[in-house]
């Protein structure tokens, strides 16, 4: 027995199953994590059939099913999205399955999105034009609605037009229809025509602006934020990380001094990001941001310029927190440059900086922008430090845009985290943000992996131009 | 033909070597190194005269006292057991021993008449004229083009014109052109290892040395692609003065005109290589060349 024992335990298997064992448990919740985000974040877009039920009490319910499960007293009941939170208060309800007598899903319940107070879930009634009734009847109504609706004349200056719903037990409700994004009938649709909308409500989603504090509408301003952020940080740090590497590799006198510096180097990787942020702040913000704004905005004081919190010195906050990870890639990089190489250019006259410009650093690009995808992996996900050097909330204009000089680094921005902490537990109605949550978090994914991607294939790219597989 | 007398090497062992180590090797030495013979002789007029040359590592010696006369248009080889600082002294023609951190040398190198190591001296110009080829091929991850044009572009070069031809100049002297010309610019890591090789050397040529050195420049190669190499040897010495080290005698044997034997940082001796090989003066080298030792 103890012969056989140790015989397993110098084959190394028991090692193996461990490795095994690690690998899949880490594989697992990963996996576990994703399927989580997707689920909720791709399910928020699916036009899901409007459900009417009928209560043992008489009165009626329209709504979406949005989960079922028992509650503690022991009965299964269903959660609803029931919408109208200007009626209500709330978006979802319980109800007790042994409530319920009747459960139907007629075409004729619409939802209609709107510009403040969520979905509208009941049915039509008529069109009214100042307060005259124009059409009635559901059918009519809903004839009558799109093109109305898609009329652009109509809808330009104050729309005259107004459209009267009646929620589940008879409430009439008169909607304006400026505050009218979409009437869907989702019960009538066919598979098709939902995989259409929800290819649409992905597309609003991504391209245009957020609603209701964030809880509804599109997530393009945090995109684009944290994207231009990522970039302008990518700016910085990539020259600063691979000029300190460069130094500290190539000419930097090898001794207590340099083994030093990279040891702060190396532990100002570990430093909270968080008091990245409050050096941001303290230096960026309020000392250069403020002599910025003496030096040549001082007509606008005490309206500060740059001294606030702005996309620039979020970005150069990011770069300081990242360019560890930049400088410790690039000198792996650069120590694995083979001597031959060095040699052979010093050999045919070149100077030690000449034979870095053209034989070192093409050898060690590779590995700079695996520095740079740390780094930019790691940047984008941040969010703590720009909380205090310039994310809002609701940016009320883009750092691009059509006036003059286009690009405004002062400005403030919206980043998809910071989104993703703001609607989840800052905003008023967390239950009816909660798949907002999901989507955001999700886009933040996408965008973390497109930017990765974007790195790994300019590597490969790289690796293949300097490796010489050309055969 | 001139024959010139060979200067007499008088070397003198070191005196107190720092470790017993040394003080082993240099007992050995002691016998023979003091009487260096003077029958050894050289043709030509001296390329690069080394004289009385010490070089250290840190504290440690690893060339003791070198004296000789390179000949000009005449391949020199230098042979020796390994760490015998051959090498090292091959580095020391083109001043590539300044890149290590503790090198230190005693003694004069000079490079037509004009000391190599003159603080007036522009080394990056002493190294276009003395060129390297080193023992493991190292072409850049460039292509052919980009690797043969690297040392004229250095010097300013930018005509497209003239780069090619200078390129092409280049490969054809190290018998490299006809391989690939077809494929110029494609990465240069995807030679062989012999056309690696000859890469170097074309490279090497391109900024048109006076003097190619040549660390062991086969021995990772195989016999065909070390064949093809000696020969193109022949051609190269009519255009430069080639010195060569090598561990392989018969190699030396047959490319060389004179042949240095090096045993443990010193010369031992030195001549015409038919006369080395054949009719050795020093019990040492006769040792060495037929196999007894090293």
């Amino acid at each position: 027995m103890k012969e056989w024992l140790r015989q397993f335990m110098a084959s190394g298997e028991l090692f193996i199953w461990g490795c095994g064992a690690g690998l899949s448990l880490s594989l697992f919740m990963i996996a576990g994590l994703m399927v989580l985000i997707l689920i909720n974040g791709m399910g928020y877009f699916w036009p899901a059939d409007l459900v009417e039920l009928t209560l043992k009490d008489g009165k009626h319910v329209i709504g979406q099913l949005a989960g079922e499960d028992v509650s503690p007293k022991g009965i299964p009941r269903i959660r609803m999205k029931i919408g109208n939170r200007d009626l209500y208060g709330l978006d979802y309800r319980w109800i007790n399955a042994d409530q319920i007598v009747e459960r139907a899903t007629p075409a004729d319940l619409v939802m209609v999105e709107r510009r403040e107070w969520g979905n509208f879930y009941g049915r039509l009634k008529a069109i009214l034009k100042e307060d005259q009734v124009v059409t009635e009847g559901a059918e009519d109504v809903w004839k009558a609605l799109s093109p109305l609706l898609s009329d652009t004349e109509a809808t330009e200056g104050l729309n005259p037009y107004s459209v009267l719903l009646v929620e589940a037990n008879g409430k009439e409700k008169v909607l304006a229809f400026d505050q009218v994004l979409r009437v869907l009938r989702p019960n009538d649709l066919s598979t098709l025509e939902k995989v259409w909308v929800y290819m649409g409500n992905i597309w609003t989603v991504l391209t245009t602006e957020p609603r209701e504090a964030n809880t509804e509408g599109g997530i393009f301003p945090a995109i684009f934020g944290t994207v231009m952020m990522v970039m302008i940080m990518s700016f910085i740090v990539t020259p600063s990380g691979v000029i300190g590497a460069l130094y500290l590799r190539e000419y930097a006198r090898q001794g207590v001094i340099v083994r030093t510096v990279r040891i702060a180097v190396n532990n100002l990787a570990g430093v909270p990001s968080i008091v990245f942020g409050v050096f941001g702040l303290g230096f960026f913000v309020y000392g250069v941001g403020g002599t910025i704004d003496a030096l040549w905005f001082s007509e606008k004081l005490p309206t500060p310029t740059f001294g606030t919190g702005g996309i620039l010195w979020a970005s150069l906050t990011l770069a300081l927190l990242t360019v560890p990870v930049v400088i410790v890639a690039t000198e792996e990089g650069l120590a694995a440059v083979p001597r031959e190489y060095r040699e052979g250019s010093i050999g045919l006259g070149a100077t030690k900086w000449e034979t870095i410009w053209k034989v070192v650093l093409p050898t060690a690009l590779p590995g700079i922008l695996t520095g740079l995808i740390l780094a930019m992996a790691r940047a984008a996900g941040e969010v703590a430090p720009l909380m205090l050097t310039g994310v809002v909330k609701l940016a009320p204009a883009m750092p691009i845009d059509g006036t003059w000089p286009f690009i405004h680094l002062d400005r403030k921005f919206m980043h998809l985290g910071f989104h993703i902490y703001d609607v989840g537990f800052q905003s008023p109605n967390v239950e009816a943000a909660k798949p907002m949550v999901f989507v955001t978090t999700l886009v933040l994914i996408a965008v973390v992996v497109t930017l990765n991607l974007t790195g790994i294939v300019l590597r490969n790219r790289m690796r293949r131009k300097y490796a010489g597989s050309t055969v | 033909m001139l024959d010139q007398q060979y200067e007499v090497l008088s070397r003198v062992p070191p005196q107190t070597p720092a470790s017993s180590a040394t003080k082993v090797r240099v007992k050995g030495m002691e016998s023979s190194a003091s009487k260096v013979s003077s029958q050894s002789s050289t043709q030509g007029n001296p390329k690069l005269r080394i004289q009385g040359f010490n070089f250290f590592y840190g504290p440690v010696q690893s060339l003791f006292k070198i004296d000789l006369d390179i000949p000009e248009h005449q391949v020199t080889a230098f042979i020796g057991p390994s760490g015998c600082g051959k090498s090292t002294l091959l580095r020391c023609m083109n001043r590539l021993n300044d890149l290590i951190e503790g090198a230190r040398y005693e003694g004069n190198i000079l490079l037509d008449e004009v000391d190599i190591f003159n603080p007036l001296i522009d080394i990056t110009d002493l190294r276009k004229r003395v060129g390297m080829v080193f023992q493991k091929s190292n072409p850049f991850p460039k292509s052919i083009h980009e690797n043969v044009a690297y040392g004229p572009r250095l010097q300013g070069l930018k005509n497209r014109a003239v780069l090619e031809e200078i390129v092409e100049e280049g490969l054809r002297g190290a018998g490299l052109w006809e391989e690939v010309k077809d494929r110029l610019h494609k990465s240069a890591l995807g030679l062989s290892g012999g056309q690696q090789q000859r890469l170097c050397i074309a490279r090497a040529l391109a900024v048109k040395p006076d003097v190619l050195l040549m660390d062991e420049p086969c021995s990772a190669l195989d016999p065909i692609a070390t064949g093809v190499i000696e020969e193109l040897l022949f051609s190269l010495k009519k255009e430069l003065t080639v010195v060569i080290v090598t561990h392989n005698m018969q190699q030396a044997a047959r490319v060389s005109d004179q042949t240095a034997f090096m045993y443990l940082g010193q010369l031992v001796e030195f001549g015409r290589t038919k006369q080395l090989f054949t009719n050795p003066s020093k019990k040492q080298t006769e040792d060495y060349i037929t196999g007894r030792f090293g």
